[in-house]
C-alpha cells in the first residue's frame, strides 16, 4: 500500500496553490463568473505554458505524459481556488475522448492544439431531460454521401459558447438497446446551423443550449467507431465524474479553511466564536466530510487511472462527495452568518459550485443506484 | 499511490485467514454476538474461555499479539498496515485477539517503563498470558477524565489505593488493572496522577457486576479499600500518569473492528438479496437499495481512513485528525448499520437470539441496543469533535 501522493504530485499541488492564488484571485473569479465567456485568455495561455492543459496527454501530442491521478491533484487545487473557464470541458471531456477514441490524424490535429492551448473544445452529451443515460440521446446524425446531417438539441453543454469545436453524441441508427446506435462527431462550432445559447444558471458555470439545425459534418469527423460511441461516453463520464469529485473536494477544503480561520477571528460574547463547542463541532463534522470525500475520491481516481474496473468506486465517490460538499458549504455559511449571505463575500462562490457539482454527471441518488447494482442488488 | 496490498501483505493476510479458520473452535463464531463498535456484547469481557486463551497463546507464539512492536522486545517487527490487516481479518471472523495488555499497557511500558518493569511484564504480555482491564473511568470522571478522585498514597515500598472505578469492561475476568489514581492532590490533575498496575487478587478489591443494556455482564464497578500496590508496579515516573495516558491514545488508534462492519453488512446484503416481501425481493425495493448503497459507501470511507491511519503511522506521519475521524465515523456507522438492518428486516428483526424466527441469529437486535454504546465509549463523539477542532484545526478551548 502507498496512500500518499508522490513527490511530483506534491510539487504540482504546491505550485498550483501558489500560482492560482496569484494568477486567479477571487476578483478575477468574480469577473469571469459575471462575464458571458467565463474565459481569461491570459490565464488560459499561462496554464498551457505550465503544461497543465496537456498534463494527462502523451508527449507526442504536446502533452506532459502524466496520469489521470496527476490531473486529479491539479483539479483538487483548481476547485480549492475556483478557476472559471473551459479547462474541465477541454481537457477532461474532449481531450480524453480524443485520446481514447480519436484516430491518429484526429489526435495530431486536435489534441495537439488542445495541449498547446490553441483550441477550446467541449462535449455535448446531455439533452432536455438532463440525464446521463443512453436513452436520453435523441439528437440524430443521418449519413448522406460523404457527410452526416446533424439534427437535435443539447442542453447543459459546458463552455459551448466559447468552444472552437464540439464533440457531439448523436444517434446514428435504430436499435432495441438504446446504447447500441450512438456515435460521436467532431463539429466545428462555426458550422452553419449550430446555434449556441448561454444558459443562466445558479452555478454561473457557462452551461449552454446547443441547437443543431441540419448541420453538415464531414464523415471523417466521426470519432471512434460508427454506433460505438456509448462505451466511450461511459468511460469519459466515469473520468468526468471522478474529476468533478476532485474539484468538489478542493472546494469543500477551501470552505472549511475559510470558515475555520473566520471562527478564530470573529469575536462574540467576548471570545472567538471558534471557542464555542457548537462551532467546534461544526468544524469537526466539516473536516471529517472533507477528508472522507478526499480519500474516496482519490481511491476512485487511482482505480480509474490504473485502468482497473472503477464503476463502483467512482459512483461511491460521487454519491458521497455530492452530499458532503453541500453539507460542508452549508455549515461554513452558518459559521459566517449574515456576511456570508452577501455577494461581496466569497462563500457563495463555493456554495453555488457545491450545487452545480452535485448535479453534474449524476447526483447522489443516481450514483447510489449504480453502487447498488454493482453490489449485486 | 497504490491502494492494493503488496505481495507480502497479501501473503500475511492469507496466513492470518488460514490460522483463524483452522484455530477457531467449531461453533465459536456461530455463538458470537459482538456488534462492531459496541461494548455490550464482547465475549472476552464476559467470560474467561479456555478456548480463547488457547488461541491467544498460539497467536502469541507467532508474535502476532504484539506484531507492531520492535523485535528486541518480543514484537513481530511488522508494520501497522499489517497489524490493521490482522485486526480486520480477526474481526471479520469474530475471532478473539488483542486486549488492553497488548494494545495499551505493553507499548506504554516499552516506552516509559523501567527495565525492571519491562522484564517483569513484557514477556508475559507477548505470550498472551495476561489479561488487563482499564481502570480509568470513575462515577464523576467520564468525559472529564481529569476529575478522577481515586487516590494512592505512598507507604514504604507500597502505594495504598482507595477509591472507585466504573465501566470496567471485563474486570471480573482479568488478571490486572491498568490504573490511574491521584498521587498529589495539591497539584493540578495533569501533574498529580500516577499510572500503575494493580493485581486483581490484591486484598481490598471488590468487583461488582453491572448488567448492560443487552442483559450481559461486561461492565463492573470496582472498589479499592486500602489496596496495597508495590511501588515497582508504577509505570514511568510518579505524577506523570496523565501524560502517559495521552500518549497511549496513539497506540489505540487502530483498535477498530473494521471486518466486523463488513461482515455484518454482508449478512444484511445477502438477507436483502434472498428475502421476499409482498411478492418481491427486498433488494428490488428502491429504498432498500439506496440504504444499502449508502452503507457500502460509508464502510468504504471507514476502510480508507483505517488503512490511511496505519499507513501514516508506518511513515512517521501523525494521524491525529484521522484517528479521531475514524472513531467518529465508525461509531456513527455502528448505529446506522444496526438501524438500517432493523428497518430492512422489519418485524422479525426484534426477535432475540434463540428464536427460530430471528433473522441472522438475532444479532441485529442485540446490536441495535449495543450500538448506543459505540458513540459513548472510549471518548464520546462530542469529545472526538472537540479533539478534531482543537488539536486538528487549532480552535481555542476558551
Amino acid at each position: 500500500m502507498d496512500l500518499g501522493l508522490n513527490e511530483e504530485q506534491e510539487m504540482l499541488k504546491k505550485s498550483a496553490r501558489e500560482f492560482l492564488s496569484k494568477e486567479c484571485p477571487k476578483k478575477l473569479v468574480r469577473e469571469l463568473d459575471e462575464s458571458d465567456s467565463g474565459l481569461s485568455r491570459e490565464l488560459w495561455k499561462k496554464m498551457a505554458e505550465l503544461g497543465w492543459i496537456g498534463l494527462p496527454f502523451p508527449e507526442k501530442y504536446g502533452g506532459n505524459g502524466g496520469t489521470l491521478l496527476d490531473l486529479i491533484v491539479l483539479l483538487d487545487e483548481m476547485g480549492y481556488n475556483i478557476v472559471p473557464g473551459p479547462f474541465f470541458s477541454t481537457v477532461v471531456l474532449a481531450g480524453f475522448t480524443l485520446l481514447q477514441a480519436g484516430s491518429e490524424e484526429q489526435k495530431q490535429t486536435y489534441l495537439t492544439k488542445i495541449c498547446s492551448g490553441d483550441m477550446i473544445m467541449t462535449f455535448a452529451i446531455t439533452e432536455l431531460d438532463g440525464t446521463y443515460l443512453p436513452e436520453s440521446i435523441e439528437t440524430m446524425a443521418e449519413a448522406k454521401g460523404e457527410q452526416y446531417i446533424l439534427k437535435g438539441t443539447k442542453l447543459f453543454v459546458p463552455d459551448a459558447n466559447i468552444a472552437d469545436f464540439l464533440l457531439v453524441a448523436a444517434r446514428t441508427g435504430k436499435s432495441t438497446n438504446p446504447a447500441d446506435a450512438i456515435s460521436i462527431f467532431l463539429v466545428d462550432a462555426k458550422s452553419a446551423g449550430v446555434k449556441v445559447t448561454l444558459l443562466k444558471t445558479l452555478g454561473r458555470d457557462k452551461l449552454c443550449e446547443v441547437v443543431f439545425e441540419n448541420v453538415k459534418i464531414p464523415s471523417k469527423n466521426l470519432v471512434g467507431k460508427l454506433n460505438g460511441g456509448w462505451p466511450v461516453i461511459r468511460s469519459i463520464l466515469r473520468k468526468a465524474t471522478v474529476a468533478k469529485c476532485a474539484e468538489m473536494v478542493g472546494g469543500a477544503q477551501a470552505s472549511l479553511d475559510m470558515a475555520v480561520s473566520y471562527a478564530k477571528e470573529r469575536v462574540q460574547f467576548g471570545r472567538p466564536i471558534g471557542s464555542f463547542q457548537a462551532i467546534q463541532h461544526y468544524c469537526a463534522n466539516m473536516v471529517t466530510d472533507v477528508d472522507g470525500s478526499r480519500f474516496i475520491t482519490y481511491k476512485a481516481a487511482w482505480t480509474e487511472s490504473e485502468g482497473l474496473p472503477a464503476d463502483m468506486e467512482v459512483s461511491m465517490a460521487k454519491a458521497w462527495t455530492s452530499e458532503a460538499y453541500k453539507r460542508v458549504a452549508v455549515l461554513a455559511h452558518q459559521i459566517f452568518g449574515a456576511i456570508g449571505f452577501t455577494m461581496d463575500h466569497d462563500m457563495h462562490l463555493y456554495f453555488r459550485r457545491a450545487k452545480a457539482g452535485e448535479l453534474a454527471y449524476g447526483d447522489a441518488d443516481f450514483h447510489r443506484e449504480i453502487v447498488a447494482a454493482q453490489l449485486g442488488l | 499511490m497504490d491502494f492494493r496490498f503488496s505481495e507480502a501483505e497479501k501473503r500475511f493476510r492469507a496466513e492470518v485467514e488460514e490460522f483463524i479458520l483452522q484455530e477457531i473452535p467449531p461453533g465459536y463464531a456461530d455463538k458470537d454476538l459482538y456488534w462492531p463498535g459496541g461494548y455490550g456484547a464482547i465475549g472476552e469481557f464476559e467470560v474467561r474461555d479456555p478456548a480463547v486463551e488457547k488461541i491467544r497463546k498460539k497467536m502469541g507464539e507467532r508474535g502476532w499479539l504484539t506484531m507492531a512492536w520492535p523485535r528486541e522486545y518480543g514484537g513481530g517487527g511488522r508494520s501497522f498496515v499489517e497489524q490493521a490487516i490482522f485486526f480486520e481479518r480477526l474481526s471479520y471472523y469474530d475471532a478473539p485477539g488483542m486486549d488492553v495488555s497488548t494494545l495499551i499497557s505493553g507499548p506504554t511500558i516499552l516506552r516509559f517503563g523501567s527495565e525492571e518493569l519491562k522484564k517483569e511484564w513484557i514477556p508475559r504480555i507477548v505470550r498472551g498470558d495476561l489479561k488487563f482491564w482499564l481502570a480509568y473511568s470513575e462515577p464523576n470522571a467520564g468525559s472529564d477524565l481529569a476529575a478522577i478522585q481515586a487516590r494512592a498514597t505512598i507507604d514504604g515500598d507500597d502505594l495504598i489505593v482507595n477509591g472507585q472505578k466504573i465501566w470496567s469492561s471485563g474486570a471480573h475476568v482479568s488478571d490486572c488493572g491498568w490504573m490511574v489514581a491521584r498521587t498529589d492532590m495539591a497539584a493540578p490533575p495533569y501533574k498529580g496522577t500516577t499510572l500503575f498496575i494493580v493485581d486483581n487478587k490484591s486484598p481490598g478489591i471488590t468487583i461488582r457486576p453491572i448488567v448492560n443494556i443487552d442483559g450481559f455482564h461486561s461492565f463492573n464497578e470496582v472498589f479499592f479499600d486500602n489496596v496495597r500496590v508495590p511501588k515497582k508496579n508504577v509505570v514511568g515516573d510518579m505524577n506523570m500518569g496523565f501524560y502517559y495516558l495521552m500518549v497511549a491514545l496513539d497506540f489505540e488508534r487502530l483498535v477498530i473492528s473494521m471486518g466486523g462492519f463488513r461482515h455484518r453488512y454482508e449478512d444484511l446484503l445477502n438477507y436483502a438479496r434472498n428475502t421476499r416481501r409482498n411478492g418481491r425481493l427486498l433488494s428490488e425495493d428502491a429504498r432498500v437499495r439506496a440504504r444499502l448503497s449508502q452503507l457500502a459507501i460509508e464502510i468504504e470511507i471507514a476502510y480508507l481512513l483505517y488503512y490511511k491511519t496505519a499507513w501514516m503511522m508506518d511513515n512517521n506521519l501523525f494521524p491525529n485528525i484521522e484517528a479521531s475521524e475514524i472513531k467518529l465515523i465508525t461509531t456513527l456507522l455502528s448505529r446506522k448499520l444496526a438501524d438500517a438492518g432493523m428497518e430492512i428486516m422489519g418485524q422479525q428483526a426484534q426477535l432475540w437470539p434463540g428464536s427460530p424466527h430471528a433473522p441472522l441469529r438475532g444479532r441485529f437486535a442485540v446490536g441495535y441496543l449495543d450500538s448506543i454504546s459505540a458513540v459513548i465509549g472510549a471518548g464520546t463523539s462530542e469529545i472526538q469533535r472537540n479533539i478534531l477542532a482543537q488539536r486538528g484545526l487549532g480552535l481555542k478551548r476558551r
